[in-house]
């Protein structure tokens, strides 16, 4: 049993510790490279003088305001389409024409019109996460049980009503699939204009520190903020997991 | 029923139009400064005035290069590797579980590091782009080759195949619905890193035209830009899903 534990493991544990000894066997000298003891310790300076949870905080402050209004768009959105057919088909060819825009084309026009800084980077993390929403949600209101609607119908409830008792209810496992993919997106997309343009958060930490010439930091950052990455997606895994046990699962295949 | 849904198209595209007119409207009355927001009538004028020069023809051109080559060196190595890994128990075990570790590590990421050992050039760019666009195909391809029907394997070992074998004639078309919706995926991400690289690395391609545009406050070229981009994201899915159902017809119709 712990052997099989430890299985997964070898693989990138023995390629650090290849890496380490290749590095001080030949005093690797690089603007690219650094072994990992020195990422390690780069990473703890980091940490300590505060610099890196700094950048954290910019980049997750982005991400989340980002992802709260694209959540709330897209789930505006998807619901009303979810709930009218005619809706929907009247605005597919405007929604399938602005969809295929990639959010990052949208920097520069972020750029010139609100700057830099944490506006800008907001507005397209929530155009990235209104999408992904707004489709998963439309269907999950679709496969709403039909007799739900049906109960709603004969209490003669108003529209709010049946929004906010039926189908918020019934579709949410679904929607928070939906949620969990686009908290993924958009720290990418975070990170991403970060790096391109915005000076602000781990992706100008990671940037500054390749110009400054200081692989081990920079690789510290990359590993951060693959950590950072794989600790969003895990809590809201387990989140997944604890809120709605077996219901979630069924949207996960979309 | 057939004429119904021609009516639908027209009132979509009906609505559509509305949108734009609004935008129209919106410029025209200098509601938001025109500095910002050109009227579509304006980028229409400056996207015809870059394809007649040639100027964005030669951008998008490149653009689409990086992002063409890019993504099938992500689909020939994405595919090698997931079968690979796939088709064996031991490398499932040990090498998997570190890619999965690595999936939510968001991609740009890695572009410092390339920049620090390739320094701002096309290979640089190449790299990344292939680095981004072959998650999804090799997860996609490990996934589908793990979820084979097992009998199909049964009747591969008591034909005595070999493992070659196995793997281009059972394992690969059974799991082609996976690879191509993970070609898919990555088609956006390629798109995408594409035009970051551009703009980072100030090479030949729409996202270094859209940032040279927005540098010198020319919106209208910035809204072409724009919007040549957003085509070719519809375009590039489009044509993969037609792809995808020519490709698929075969299992369609066995099921």
């Amino acid at each position: 049993m712990t052997l099989d534990r430890a299985k997964p493991l070898m693989l990138p544990i023995g390629a650090l510790l290849a890496f380490e000894g290749w590095a001080r066997a030949t005093h690797l000298q690089s603007d690219s490279l650094a072994p990992p003891s020195e990422i390690v310790a780069a990473l703890a300076g980091a940490l300590a003088d505060h610099s890196i949870l700094a950048a954290t905080r910019d980049t997750l402050f982005a991400t989340f305001a980002g992802l709260a209004i694209g959540s709330f768009i897209g789930l505006a959105l998807g619901i009303a389409f979810g709930i009218s057919d005619t809706l929907d088909r009247l605005m597919e060819v405007t929604v399938e024409a602005v969809r295929p825009v990639p959010s990052i084309a949208l920097l520069p026009i972020a750029l010139i019109a609100l700057g830099f800084g944490y506006r800008m980077e907001i507005v397209i993390v929530a155009f990235a996460c209104i999408w992904p929403i707004l489709i998963l949600s439309r269907a999950a209101v679709r496969s709403v049980e039909p007799r739900l609607m049906e109960v709603s119908r004969v209490l003669r409830l108003p529209a709010a009503q049946r929004v906010l008792k039926i189908i918020i209810p019934a579709a949410l496992p679904r929607i928070f699939v939906a949620f969990r993919l686009s908290a993924g997106i958009a720290l990418i997309v975070a990170v991403t204009v970060e790096i391109a343009i915005n000076p602000l958060g781990l992706g100008a930490g990671i940037m500054l520190a390749q110009q400054a010439l200081r692989p081990d930091l920079m690789l510290a950052y990359l590993v951060w903020i693959g950590a950072i990455g794989y600790a969003l997606n895990m809590l809201l895994t387990v989140a997944q997991r604890r809120l709605f046990g077996r219901a979630a699962l069924s949207g996960d295949s979309l | 029923m057939k004429g119904g849904a021609i009516i639908w198209r027209v009132a979509s595209f009906a609505v559509a139009a509305g949108f734009i007119a609004l935008w129209q409207l919106v410029a025209n009355w200098k509601l938001v400064s025109p500095v910002f927001l050109p009227g579509p009538d304006r980028a229409w004028a400056s996207l015809l005035r870059g394809f007649s020069s040639g100027d964005l023809w030669s951008k998008l051109i490149g653009t689409l290069e990086h992002m063409a080559y890019g993504w099938l060196a992500a689909s020939i190595a994405g595919i090698a590797i997931g079968a690979m890994i796939g088709s064996s128990r031991p490398m499932r075990t040990y090498v998997a579980p570190s890619l999965e570790f690595l999936r939510p590590l968001p991609v740009s990421a890695i572009i410092p590091v390339a920049i620090a050992a390739f320094g701002l050039t096309q290979g640089m760019a190449l790299l990344v782009i292939a680095f981004g666009a072959i998650w999804p195909i090799m997860l996609a391809t490990i996934h589908g080759f793990a979820a084979v029907e097992p009998r199909l394997y049964e009747v591969a070992r008591s034909l005595q195949m070999s493992r070659l074998a196995v793997i281009f004639k059972i394992a690969l078309p059974s799991a082609s619905p996976d690879i191509l919706a993970g070609m898919r995926l990555s088609l956006t991400v390629a798109l995408i890193l594409s035009v970051v690289c551009e703009i980072l690395a100030g090479l030949d391609g729409l996202g270094h035209w859209v940032l040279l545009s927005a540098r010198a406050f020319r919106s209208a070229d910035l809204f072409a830009g724009v919007i040549l981009l957003g085509v070719t994201g519809y375009v590039t899915s489009v044509a993969m899903s037609l792809a995808e159902r020519r490709l698929l017809a075969w299992q369609a119709s066995q099921r």
